[in-house]
């Protein structure tokens, strides 16, 4: 009843091309950024903070990225996690070399890194698609893997073979390291979580992701429309490796604070983000939120939820658990509804539009 | 190659000499001349099988002739890929509607304007300032299209839930947001009803008129052809039997013969 756009009148193209073009949808992204900025850094616990919102925006950053190259381009990914790996070590190496540089230029920096490596796995794809090119980008990840371990400059010859991430601050305050609280930390990791969402929705509502989105559905007709596909589908990679290099990045330093990439970017990584956007919704960013938001969500609740209910569950049922409810939804959504939550959404809206009406 | 002409009404816009495509075994096209100029509708005709998209493929570059040679706007071409043509001004239409399917009218018809709109990667950051002015003024563009073809109610419907008539016209819309010199159309009509097959005749003579455009036609209805067509070329298996006026077409006998006579 009170979610209408009858009386919201567009006067100009302008307005009617907004990302947003229904008041309260604008009104609900307001509540949800201010809920985010303050309400959750003023009341919530460092649990939640830490292990719930940090992971859950880490997650969003890098479901956006697999979705601007599978779910707009149709370019099937299984590189993600070694895509976040690069962002993770360029972000380290440059850090290093330049500790006076502020970390947050750094870790933005990092994505350029893996853009380029993503660009140039990305090569293959203008002559394969669908399965070999899934194929084509799992030898990167395995090469990539490879190379995390295997080149000692990219950890800085430590002996144990783990990023340390070292302290860093703006304006005083440490924003990286162990002494930066998790509310810093999750602070600056919602800003660039922030303003990337919002980069993204420029670039796929205008001339770019149009051009991503008719190789997608129809690659003969794009190029007859003018539409180099080479270039196009390099610049999805790139892009998309872009946002997983900065996830990666600040995974290592805002979330994980250190620890070895070997395990962090390994191939069950780059398969945990494609089931976060095919569930969240391939082609959509708000897409990349939920997916991320569930796949998170539901773990811990297992975890911990139950025992706090009062139900034991031993951590081990809790995490076979979870591998059942992940694989179950993922057949559920492949099969029943391919847009994933975002569609879900979709509909409910337009219910609520029309509602008490059926029609 | 030779730099392209601007070519005037009544001259020749494209020349196809004796072209000749094969695919392994098979002839497609065998030695077929013709040429459409500025201003006219030029229906291909012929039974199934003929070559007559073929032959659309081979005018926009997606297969390249054995033998022969095309001549566009003065310049002898050589091996181009279809985007090139676009860039030339060619647009074309597909017998089995090739639309985006998960895009919305808008946007397909937007996808059109592509080589119209310059401006780069990092206006695109931001969606305000000259990627949002030149957003907005091919916008416009667009919507005199969608009013054109009296699409207004569809504009926000993902193609792919469109029906089949629809789609068709949406298609139509997409290749003339490009603004095209010479339009290839492959069967606008097929699987139309009576009342559709006006609408789209329509369209296609008002395009001619408003735009100026060169139009290149498939169509098997013989009625739509012959109101349509400036001037007529058959082909059967590949090969050209006749080309002349609809009149002159209508009364050669080997036409009589291969395509009238038979039932379809
Ligand atoms: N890509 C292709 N590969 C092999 N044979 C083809 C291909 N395209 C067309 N042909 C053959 O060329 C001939 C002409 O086909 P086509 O141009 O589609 O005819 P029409 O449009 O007149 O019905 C047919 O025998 C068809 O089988
Ligand atoms: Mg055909």
């Amino acid at each position: 009843m009170f979610y209408r756009e009858a009386g919201q009148f567009k006067k100009t193209y302008a307005a009617d091309m907004a990302v947003f073009p229904i008041l309260q949808d604008r009104i609900g992204i307001a509540v949800i950024l201010i809920v985010a900025a303050v309400v959750i850094p003023l009341t919530g616990s460092t649990f939640f903070i830490s292990s719930v919102m940090i992971p859950f925006l880490v997650f969003s950053l890098a479901a956006m990225g697999l979705n601007i190259v599978t779910g707009y381009t149709g370019l099937i990914s299984l590189g993600t996690g070694a895509f976040m790996g690069v962002g993770a070590f360029a972000c380290y190496k440059l850090t290093t070399i330049f500790p006076n540089v502020n970390i947050i230029i750094w870790i933005l920096a990092s994505g350029i890194f893996s853009a380029a490596i993503g660009a140039a796995f990305g090569l293959p794809s203008l002559r394969i698609k669908g399965f070999y090119l899934a194929v084509a980008t799992l030898a990167a990840q395995f090469f990539l893997e490879w190379c995390f371990v295997r080149v000692p400059w990219l950890y800085n010859y430590s002996a144990s073979g783990a990023i340390q991430v070292p302290q860093r601050t703006l304006f005083d305050v440490a924003i990286t390291g162990a002494n930066a609280t998790p509310t810093t930390r999750y602070l600056v990791l919602l800003g660039i979580v922030v303003l990337m969402t919002w980069v993204a929705s420029n670039i796929l509502h205008g001339r770019i992701g149009r051009t991503f989105m008719a190789v997608r559905d129809m690659d003969i007709a794009a190029e007859l429309m003018g539409i180099r596909l080479l270039p196009a589908k390099l610049m999805a990679f790139a892009l998309s490796s872009f946002y997983c290099g900065v996830a990666g990045a600040v995974m290592m330093f805002l979330w994980y604070g250190g620890g070895e990439a070997a395990d962090a970017f390994n191939i069950r990584q780059s398969f945990n983000i494609l089931f976060m956007v095919i569930i969240g919704g391939l082609g959509s960013l708000i897409g990349c939120f939920l997916g991320a938001a569930l796949l998170n969500i539901v773990p811990i609740i297992l975890k911990f939820g139950f025992p706090a209910i009062g139900i034991a569950i031993g951590s081990e049922t809790a995490e076979h658990l979870n591998h059942l409810l992940v694989g179950g939804l993922i057949i559920f959504f492949l099969i029943v509804e391919p847009h994933g939550l975002a569609r879900l959404w979709q509909i409910t809206k337009q219910k609520l539009r029309t509602w008490p009406f059926p029609y | 190659m030779k730099p392209l002409r601007q070519i005037e009404p009544g001259e020749q816009l494209l020349n196809v000499e004796n072209v000749s495509l094969r695919f392994g075994g098979v002839k497609a096209i065998t030695d077929v001349s013709f040429d459409i100029v500025k201003g006219e509708v030029r229906a291909i005709i012929g039974p199934n099988g003929a070559g007559k998209t073929s032959m659309l493929n081979v005018i926009n570059g997606f297969y390249h002739p054995q033998e022969g040679q095309i001549t566009y706007r003065g310049a002898t071409r050589s091996k181009m890929r279809p985007h090139v043509a676009a860039t030339q001004g060619i647009a074309r239409t597909f017998q089995n509607v090739a639309l985006f399917k998960g895009m919305t009218t808008l946007d397909n018809i937007m996808v059109g304007r592509t080589l119209k709109m310059q401006k780069s990667f990092f206006w695109h950051l931001f969606r305000h300032g000259p990627a949002m002015n030149e957003e907005i003024e091919h916008r416009k563009f667009v919507e005199e299209i969608i009013d054109f073809l009296e699409i207004e109610h569809i504009r926000k419907v993902p193609v792919g839930k469109l029906p089949y008539g629809l789609q068709k016209r949406v298609e139509l819309g997409r290749a003339l947001a490009m603004e095209p010199e010479l339009l290839l159309l492959d069967e606008p009509m097929a699987g139309m009803n009576l009342e559709e097959k006006e609408d789209m005749c329509r369209f296609i003579l008002d395009t001619k008129e408003q735009y100026g455009t060169t139009i290149a036609l498939i169509e098997h209805d013989m009625g739509v052809v012959m109101d349509l067509s400036d001037r007529v070329v058959v082909l059967e298996y590949g090969i050209k039997i006749a080309d002349g006026t609809p009149d002159e077409v209508k009364a050669n006998q080997k036409v009589i013969d291969a395509y009238l006579g038979v039932a379809h």
